[in-house]
């Protein structure tokens, strides 16, 4: 376990994930994965695709129990938790879905407005302006009364992450923000995580397989791979380590340690098997 | 999604129009009308045999409908059918000798009940009792009798 | 040995969904009390399910109605006695096809957008984000729409029935001279409030439970793909039609088979 930089203040952990242990069906998708992620930090959880990165959100986020393990989220253990105290924790989280999972019934001002309405009693003048700051925050001020339809793929997200933010939570997960972007709009998103999060003086997890972006803003980074984690520490430390998995997943190298075929019978033998079946 | 103010009245206008079918059906299609108006006056009369004769059962005159069957019961006493009658305040001379049948419309229809007039000078008021009555025709007696009779014939 | 097993795993997997259907109508039942201060919700959702349907209930309503006037005529004038015309529609529509056509319609028209809404948010993690915010999905979006096709179906079934009788009325007393005031008062006659008119409702009212549970349940749990989707659609139609005609005979047995 790397702890160099790590402070040993327990308190200050935000998320705590011990020995968890989650299968889905009989296919083990964690196996004694352990988790730290401290408050006022943009921690990044990296893997490849199919790694179960989103599937570890919704487990932070009680959708998913574990198979054993215990999930510590702001000082309560998630799985344990009833329903009720379930919705009072996440009325403290905010997650970014990686399709935004906008509603497409409503305008992208009551789409903000939204969580704002369901959780508060607060009159409608003070929603307008807590919306407003909300919008102006992603710079989206100008598209309050656009449809989700009309919204480019960037701006939805954009849309999703004020939404997030809308009950101010102290924690805010980020599913795969950057995927599917241009360079501009994931310049932006890289930009308002890092932003948001010391400003609003949250903490940020960011799933991801974007290397560059994720290390640009990540103080502290997790690698997961088939399973379990791989690697941790910062980006820069990471970068030096010389695991040949950490190597060929940040360089993105095509062949190494992940192979480039998928486990399969010998090529020529398969070749002739359908020839001689045929 | 149309404006909400629009929703609203659109859903009003759409419950009032499912309000009022219901109320159509309860009063047009249904008899309810008829059970919440049996006014007029009353008259009873007493029949050895009603047949099929039901509640709510036209009373008719030369044809025409003035009433309606309020009630039958039956008197302990002499073992006659007892039928009350309501009646249309317009129709307020029938005199006194009236007399009532109980006929069937058509072979198979409905029974009903028919006043014939008389001719006496008063008229029949609010509760009287219709004292000339011709009871029900019932088809399993009448072929009865009718075989019966030919039967006896031919000995 | 194959089919057994075959047969076996269908079997299994009918009760299961049967099952969670069940256990999923308990939580939209104890969904609703959390409606009662928010009726714009429900509002909302009787737009869409209640005034939408409405061009479609009218039109087959009156078609149906006209219908029945034309063949009740054909066939009662042979008996000499086309006067029941009246009775006839008015039975038929109030009793039977009134509620049943009905929730047949409904199926159609707003039990599968009903699904294909609820199967396309949960398709676009519009289900699970609002989980994620706080907010149950039950009492946000399905018990709502549930609530609201409940109370829209007896409303739809009983414009039916009387733009159904109204259309036998045009049929029979415009077109094919039977006697106007005869029509009512057979009618009126022979139509009972209680045994008809009200078991009428009764009826459309159970099959309205049947047909928005039954759409918001097969939304809910749709795979969530496009083709789930689309499927869960096809379903709520299927299923609606055969718990529709199946509670009818029910229904029927015990109101006017058994006395």
């Amino acid at each position: 376990m790397d702890k160099k930089n790590a402070k040993d203040d327990r308190t200050d952990l935000v998320v705590q994930v011990r020995g968890l242990r989650f299968l889905r069906g009989r296919k083990v998708i964690f196996e004694d994965v352990d988790l730290d992620i401290r408050r006022g930090q943009v921690t990044a959880i990296m893997g490849p695709s199919g790694t179960g990165k989103t599937t570890l959100l919704r487990l932070l986020g009680g959708q998913l129990r574990p198979d054993a393990g215990t999930i510590v989220v702001d000082g309560e253990e998630v799985p344990r938790l009833s329903t009720k105290q379930l919705y009072r924790l996440r009325q403290r989280m905010g997650m970014l879905f990686q399709s935004g999972a906008l509603f497409t019934d409503l305008d992208v001002f009551e789409n903000v407005a939204f969580p704002l309405r369901e959780h508060t009693d607060l009159p409608e003048s003070i929603i307008r302006d807590l919306v407003l700051i909300k919008l102006q925050a992603v710079g989206l001020r100008g598209a309050a009364s656009m449809m989700p339809a009309e919204l480019s793929g960037g701006m939805a997200r954009r849309v999703a992450l004020a939404r997030a933010i809308a009950l101010d939570p102290m924690m805010i997960m980020y599913d795969e923000p950057f995927t599917g972007q241009d360079p501009i709009s994931k310049g932006v998103i890289v930009q308002l995580v890092r932003l948001l999060n010391d400003a609003l003086g949250m903490t940020s997890i960011v799933v991801s397989h974007d290397v560059s972006e994720t290390a640009a803003i990540a103080d502290y980074v997790y690698l997961i791979s088939e399973g379990r984690v791989v690697g941790q520490g910062a980006p820069e430390t990471l970068r030096r380590d010389a695991s040949p998995w950490v190597e060929q997943f940040l360089n993105a190298l095509p062949d190494g340690p992940v192979p480039f075929h998928y486990p399969a019978p010998d090529y020529l033998e398969d070749l002739l098997a359908g020839a001689g079946g045929g | 999604m149309p404006h909400s103010r629009t929703v609203e009245i659109a859903v009003g206008m759409f419950v009032a129009a499912g309000l009022a079918a219901l109320f159509l059906l309860a009063m047009k299609v249904s008899n309810l009308s008829s059970f919440a108006a049996p006014q007029g006056y009353v008259l009873t009369a007493e029949f050895q045999n009603i047949g099929g004769l039901k509640v709510r059962a036209p009373v008719t005159v030369a044809g025409v409908q003035v009433g309606r069957v309020i009630g039958i019961g039956f008197d302990n006493t002499d073992y006659e059918a007892v039928v009350r009658m309501a009646i249309d305040p317009r129709y307020d001379k029938f005199p006194v000798d009236t007399s009532a049948a109980i006929y069937t419309a058509g072979l198979l229809g409905e029974k009903y009940v028919a006043l014939v007039p008389g001719g006496a000078p008063t008229y029949l008021k609010n509760g009287d009792r219709i004292k000339l009555t011709q009871s029900a025709l019932i088809l399993e007696q009448v072929i009865g009798q009718y075989l019966f009779n030919r039967a006896d014939g031919q000995k | 040995m194959g089919w057994i097993r075959f047969l076996g795993r269908i079997g299994l997997r009918f009760f299961e969904r049967l099952g969670r259907g069940h256990l999923f109508l308990v939580q939209l039942l104890a969904a609703l009390p959390s409606l009662l201060p928010r009726p714009g919700l429900v509002i909302r959702e009787l737009y869409s399910a209640g005034v939408r349907s409405m061009l479609i209930v009218v039109v087959s309503g009156l078609f149906v109605g006209m219908v029945l006037g034309l063949q009740g005529y054909n066939t009662l004038s042979k008996f000499g006695a086309a006067e029941s015309l009246g009775v006839l529609v008015a039975l038929s529509l109030v009793r039977e096809l009134g509620p049943v056509v009905t929730a047949l319609l409904f199926a159609g028209r707003a039990g599968t957008s009903l699904t294909a809404e609820i199967g396309l948010m949960k398709a676009t993690e519009q289900l699970s984000s609002m989980e994620m915010m706080a907010v149950d999905p039950i009492r946000r979006i399905m018990a709502p729409r549930f609530l609201a096709g409940f109370i829209a179906m007896p409303l739809l079934a009983a414009i039916f029935s009387a733009v159904g009788v109204l259309g036998g009325y045009f049929v029979g007393v415009g077109l094919l001279g039977v006697d106007s005031g005869v029509f009512w008062s057979q009618m009126q006659a022979n139509v009972a409030l209680h045994a008809d008119v009200i078991n009428g409702v009764i009826k459309s009212a159970v099959f309205g439970l049947v047909a928005a549970w039954i759409a918001v349940f097969e939304g809910y749990d749709a795979v969530p793909t496009s083709e789930g989707v689309s499927r869960a659609t096809t379903r709520t139609v299927v299923n609606t039609a055969l718990a529709v005609l199946a509670l009818d005979f029910v229904l029927t047995a015990l109101m006017y088979g058994v006395s």
